[in-house]
């Protein structure tokens, strides 16, 4: 578990965390979405006790982590900047993080066999490429078998069949009572991964829902929609309450969710070839994040 | 599988009892010691400058005419160069954290900053004595065996020649906690190895241009005059005529600079983002 409260951070001027309070709770997998820049590396180097809040607190697991008695066994987390010194092999730098929280020599065997990278564990972590750098650091947030796992942008670098283990691993770290917190700027593989979202943009918080509240509120909107014989169709939606454009040779309707337009066309004997919801999950995250100064900026 | 994502059972982590600190720090700064090669580069250029300048220095003595006041004096030269590449070592085993972005894995597995430092001014300090020690004994050895038939013998039992050789080591020891201590404060490798450097030699030089008042002042809390008094058996209390610490009050002088160094590195780093 995850709690902060009212977290803000200023660099300088720049302002780049404000009065940030959200949750994170065991057994889901929970997404730290918003653009890049938005404050996500910050707030997860909060949370890691890393870059001191100006205001506000963060516990994990009920305590700040600078008093974490063994803060590996209670945490692990992946930093975005890869946070390892290249001259060292990927075994020894995971034999010394473990050395510093007791944690027995034969677990870095283990999550190096997690990771996948057991036959370049004596190779020196310079030599890594992108996704085996990502590899090995969320080799070392599971080194302590720990029950809270931050991952900041975890997918980076990985290929789609490293993305697609990274998912599986999460959700079922998650099934095991713990708690996930993965940050990304992707919100289609938020919308894969995660059961819970935390919104933020320009360091605000923006949204805190699970991720199907999140869906069916962003991907109602719009449809593309072909039917047989366009007049009818298109009079008889706008009279519904919806709105129409010409989309090449498709119509986009707002406004009217599929069951509506479906029913609509059947009522007027028009034949549907297509009937597509067209907003992305993308369009409605930009889209939230984009206005977040109109809707917060005053406070 | 939606029944357990629904209803999940509590994570219990395992945890010893008490809390990771400095115990843990050092077998982990150990380890993380000597799988870096600028560790061994470090010890690699300290051997040559202080066995093989020795060598040159001492061979170069056993071919003069007339003995050498203090033939220990020219066999430690070389110490006046190692004290860098010691120094260097000091500098890197923190600055080397903070340029790679290692030290964000440091303290994550180990927030108490003071520590992580305290653990790494062991195992440096540690390090440091053992091989100042064996380099200096070793060192006198070789040049007492290149002056073994010359107008200058000395022996290891000759007076305060021993005492020499021990604090020539307690020296390089104190210059790379010394080392350290920048590598704390400053961060930058470049900048923190520059500033060691311009401590050792810059600043003796720009202290030997100021008024004679100035430099009978101040030329015995440099550094590098501590280490010529230290690196020779006949300390007449001064050195080219400006007067300095005895070897013993000076290696106490460098142990405060060494101990303000390091508090003050542990205490910027408890205030600083990492």
């Amino acid at each position: 578990m995850i709690e902060a409260r009212g977290l803000t951070k200023r660099f300088g001027k720049v302002t780049a965390v404000t009065n940030l309070t959200f949750d994170v709770l065991p057994g889901k997998v929970t997404g730290f979405l918003g653009p890049n820049g938005s404050g996500k590396s910050t707030t997860m180097s909060m949370i890691m006790g890393l870059n001191h809040p100006n205001a506000g607190t963060v516990t994990v697991a009920g305590r700040r982590y600078h008093d974490l008695r063994w803060p590996l066994r209670e945490v692990g987390g992946l930093l975005e900047a890869r946070a390892i010194h290249p001259g060292r092999s990927a075994y020894v730098h995971l034999w010394s993080l473990a050395q510093y929280n007791d944690i027995r020599r034969s677990r870095v065997d283990e999550v190096l066999e997690i990771v996948g990278l057991t036959s370049v564990a004596k190779k020196r972590v310079g030599k890594f490429s992108l996704g085996m750098g990502q590899r090995l650091g969320i080799a070392a947030a599971l080194l302590g078998d720990p029950g809270v796992i931050l991952l900041d942008e975890p997918a980076n670098g990985l290929d789609p069949e490293g993305i697609r283990w990274m998912r599986t691993l999460c959700k079922s770290l998650a099934s095991e009572g713990r708690t996930v917190f993965i940050s990304s700027h992707l919100m289609a593989e938020m919308a894969l991964t995660a059961d819970q979202l935390v919104v933020i943009g320009k360091g605000r918080l923006i949204a805190e829902m699970p991720v199907g509240e999140f869906v069916a509120r962003s991907s109602s909107q719009n449809y593309r929609v072909r039917v047989g014989n366009n007049a009818p169709f298109v009079s008889a939606a706008v009279q519904a309450g919806g709105e129409v454009v010409n989309d090449g040779d498709a119509l986009k309707v707002s406004g009217l969710d599929a069951t509506a337009l479906g029913d609509l066309a059947l009522s007027l004997g028009v034949a549907v070839y297509e009937l597509t919801p067209l907003a992305s999950l993308e369009d409605a995250f930009m889209e939230l994040t984009s206005n977040s100064v109109e809707y917060h900026g005053a406070a | 599988m939606s029944a357990i994502a629904d209803a999940p059972t509590a994570f219990e982590v395992t945890e010893p009892s008490g809390r990771a600190g400095l115990t843990q720090a050092v077998r982990a700064e150990w380890t993380k010691f000597w799988s870096v090669r600028s560790t061994a580069w470090s010890l690699f250029a300290l051997v040559v400058a202080t066995l093989g300048l020795g060598a040159l220095s001492t061979n170069a003595l056993a071919g003069q005419r007339f003995a050498e006041f203090d033939p220990v004096r020219r066999i430690l030269v070389g110490f006046n160069f190692g004290q860098f590449a010691i120094g260097v070592l000091g500098v890197l085993f923190i600055s080397a954290e903070f340029g790679t972005g290692q030290i964000r894995s440091t303290l994550a597995a180990l927030p108490r900053r003071r520590d992580v430092l305290g653990a790494k001014a062991i195992v440096l300090g540690v390090v440091s004595l053992i091989v100042g020690e064996v380099l200096s004994f070793a060192t006198f050895f070789l040049g007492d065996a290149i002056l073994s038939g010359s107008r200058t013998p000395v022996a290891i039992g000759d007076p305060g020649i021993v005492r020499v050789l021990v604090e020539s080591g307690v020296y390089l020891a104190l210059m790379a906690l010394i080392g350290l201590g920048f590598g704390a404060i400053i961060r930058n490798s470049a900048g923190s190895i520059s500033t060691f450097a311009g401590l050792v030699l810059i600043l003796t030089l720009i202290i030997g241009a100021m008024p004679l008042a100035i430099v009978n002042a101040v030329s015995r809390y440099l550094p590098a005059n501590i280490g010529a008094t230290v690196f020779a058996v006949s300390t007449p209390g001064r050195l080219s005529g400006t007067p300095v610490f005895s070897p013993i009050m000076g290696l106490l002088v460098l142990a405060l600079y060494a101990l303000i160094l390091l508090a003050s590195g542990s205490y910027l780093m408890t205030r600083r983002d990492t």
